[in-house]
């Protein structure tokens, strides 16, 4: 598996990171390069092998259904580079 | 799958009659105290951000963890919907960006959800019903809310809602018309208010629709869909269909093609835009969630959940139907919400089904639409009502004087069998009085009884001025027979 230099500015702009021009043949180089190094797993045979998401032999862990956290909008908005009345503020994206 | 095209249900174009396919994506918020993958609370209404959790705000280094009730009503629903539950489900995440989404991406399940397939059955208002193919049913979270019209160049966002659980429940595209549409939400909210998993209520956008619309002539293979997004009520989504097929018909018909795009509904113009800035974003990366392990448990923990179930829409309207000798219909517009079935099983308790069915359905519902109340704060209790209906039952009080009865209990309150005392209402059932009445009204109108034994239709004239004469309150049956004995009519 390969990406081509479409690809690259696609996932770029997927992830909203800003690539230039003349960043972009660099970027593709060093992506093939680990898509070419993880290609080595193809040679595993794994016929019959779960897909494993997590290396944890346990149980995953629940909460009961109480109300335990909130109250505190000022310290969530506390980072935020603008705010009003607790809410945040990002340039207008309605369409 | 509707086997057969219906041509009633076709939508006439300029060249072609079309068969319009609908498909829908129902979010249904789930109903619990805090949210999917935090303690902070799902409730209503609350201050901007005073309900999230650093986990809601997607802080560094926060990790989710599962609400257990939420897994339940997930798998409640999935048993409500008669279908296959997912012993082992996984959470992937859905990557987008939007300001009200703080992570960067959804958790949501993609591969492995945790209801698989199931089916609703629908009645239509003719009497006819559909089964409508689910295809699965997943967790997610909710995302945050963004105003646009607080400030001309900012928006304004609340991470209240941001990680409340929703079931995400997708139909076939087994619909063939706006009414089919509009009868399937309806059936499916109808469902979650029994279970108690979401409670419905569009106002609050605690269910909202995607709604999958293509178009083909009758035999065809399936046209390409548009997705009309987000649409929050029941006569909107039928509006949506029907404006969007149209569009698609006269595109088609105009020689075009339709493109695949996600559009919205804007009610007041009664038309479908697209939403192009959304085209991009379809590219989700969806992947295993590395936060969270698989979601499993045994068949014990489903059976557990399945005795707690309450009686389901489907089982009640058959018993109604059964028990109490009401029609489909009726017993359909009984079942429609919970506590309306409750109600009427009140009032029917030990009577004629039927009669406590037309008093509940006819003068109550008709009584709390008007005012625009629901039934939980209606004005008569359901052991009132059964009071009336005893009374009109034992022929104390005439149908006509109940409807007065059924005013004043609505208004005044009280015990419907001593105010038939105190109000003097008793329905009067000696002929000895009634016949004086009688006879003073024959002896004033000699014209009409000689007309009456020509022309016995004028009958209705007497029984009226004898019923008026005795204030409503004489025995109609008695009235009649001794009026016809009198006049000589047979």
């Amino acid at each position: 598996m390969s990406v081509d230099a479409t690809t690259v500015r696609r996932i770029a702009h997927l992830a909203r990171i800003a690539v230039s021009e003349d960043e972009v043949a660099p970027l593709q180089g060093e992506l093939n390069a680990i898509l070419a190094f993880v290609e080595q797993l193809g040679a595993v045979d794994v016929t019959g092998v779960e897909p494993m998401t997590s290396v944890t032999p346990m149980a995953m862990k629940k909460r009961t259904d109480t109300v335990t956290d909130g109250g505190h909008a000022a310290d969530i908005v506390f980072n935020a580079p603008e705010t009003e009345d607790n809410y945040f503020l990002v340039p207008k994206v309605v369409e | 799958m509707t086997a057969s095209v219906n041509p009633k249900k076709l939508i006439k174009g300029g060249l072609h009659d079309w068969e319009v396919v609908i498909g829908m994506e129902i979010h249904a918020q789930v109903t619990s105290r805090s949210k999917l993958f935090s303690g902070a609370s799902t409730e209503f209404g609350a201050e901007p951000n005073d309900h999230v959790s650093l986990v809601d705000a997607a802080m560094p280094g926060m990790l989710p963890v599962i609400n257990e009730e939420c897994v339940a009503q997930a798998v409640r629903t999935g048993l409500g919907l008669k279908a296959q539950i997912n012993h082992r489900s996984v959470f992937d995440r859905k990557n987008y960006f939007y300001p009200d989404l703080p992570q960067g991406y959804q958790i949501s399940q993609f591969k492995d959800p945790i209801v698989g397939e199931g089916t609703v059955l629908v009645d239509l208002v003719d009497g006819e019903s559909i089964t409508v193919g689910i295809e699965r049913l997943h967790l997610e979270q909710d995302a945050g809310k963004s105003l646009h019209d607080q400030n001309p160049t900012q928006s304004f966002v609340d991470l209240n809602r941001s990680g409340v659980a929703l079931m995400e429940i997708v139909s076939r595209p087994d619909l063939r018309s706006s009414e089919e549409a509009r009868a399937y939400v309806t059936k499916l909210r109808t469902i979650l208010r029994y279970l108690g998993t979401c409670d419905g209520d569009m106002e609050k956008g605690s269910l909202r629709a995607d709604v999958n619309v293509s178009v083909r002539l009758p035999g065809d293979p399936l046209g390409t869909r548009c997705e009309i997004k987000n649409v929050n009520s029941i006569r909107f989504i039928g509006q949506a269909i029907e404006v969007e097929a149209r569009r698609q018909i006269a595109i088609i018909e105009d020689g075009g093609t339709i493109s695949q795009e996600t559009r919205l509904f804007d009610p007041g113009k009664g038309e479908t835009r697209s939403m192009r800035s959304k085209e991009e974003a379809h590219d989700y990366r969806y992947f295993p969630d590395p936060d969270l392990l698989p979601l499993e448990f045994d068949q014990a923990y489903v059976d557990r959940l399945a005795e707690g179930l309450p009686e389901l829409p489907d089982a009640k309207k058959a018993r109604f139907i059964a028990d109490y000798g009401l029609s489909p219909y009726d017993a359909g517009v009984l079942i429609a919400e919970r506590s309306s079935a409750d109600y009427y099983e009140v009032v029917a308790k030990g009577r004629d089904g039927k009669a406590a069915a037309n008093w509940v359905i006819n003068e109550l519902f008709g009584r709390l639409n008007k005012e625009g109340r629901d039934i939980e704060s209606s004005p008569v209790s359901a052991d009132q009502l059964g009071a009336v209906v005893d009374l009109i039952g034992e022929g104390v009080i005439s149908g006509k004087i109940a409807k007065d009865l059924f005013e004043i209990v609505w208004t005044e309150g009280g015990d419907p069998r001593a105010l038939v005392e105190s109000r003097g209402l008793k329905q009067v059932t000696d002929t000895g009085a009634i016949e004086t009445a009688i006879d003073a009204i024959i002896a004033q109108n000699p014209d009409k009884v000689s007309q009456a034994r020509e022309k016995p239709t004028l009958l209705g004239w007497f029984v009226g001025q004898t019923m008026k004469a005795t204030g409503g309150k004489a025995n109609p049956a008695a009235v009649n027979a001794l009026l016809k004995a009198k006049l000589g009519i047979e």
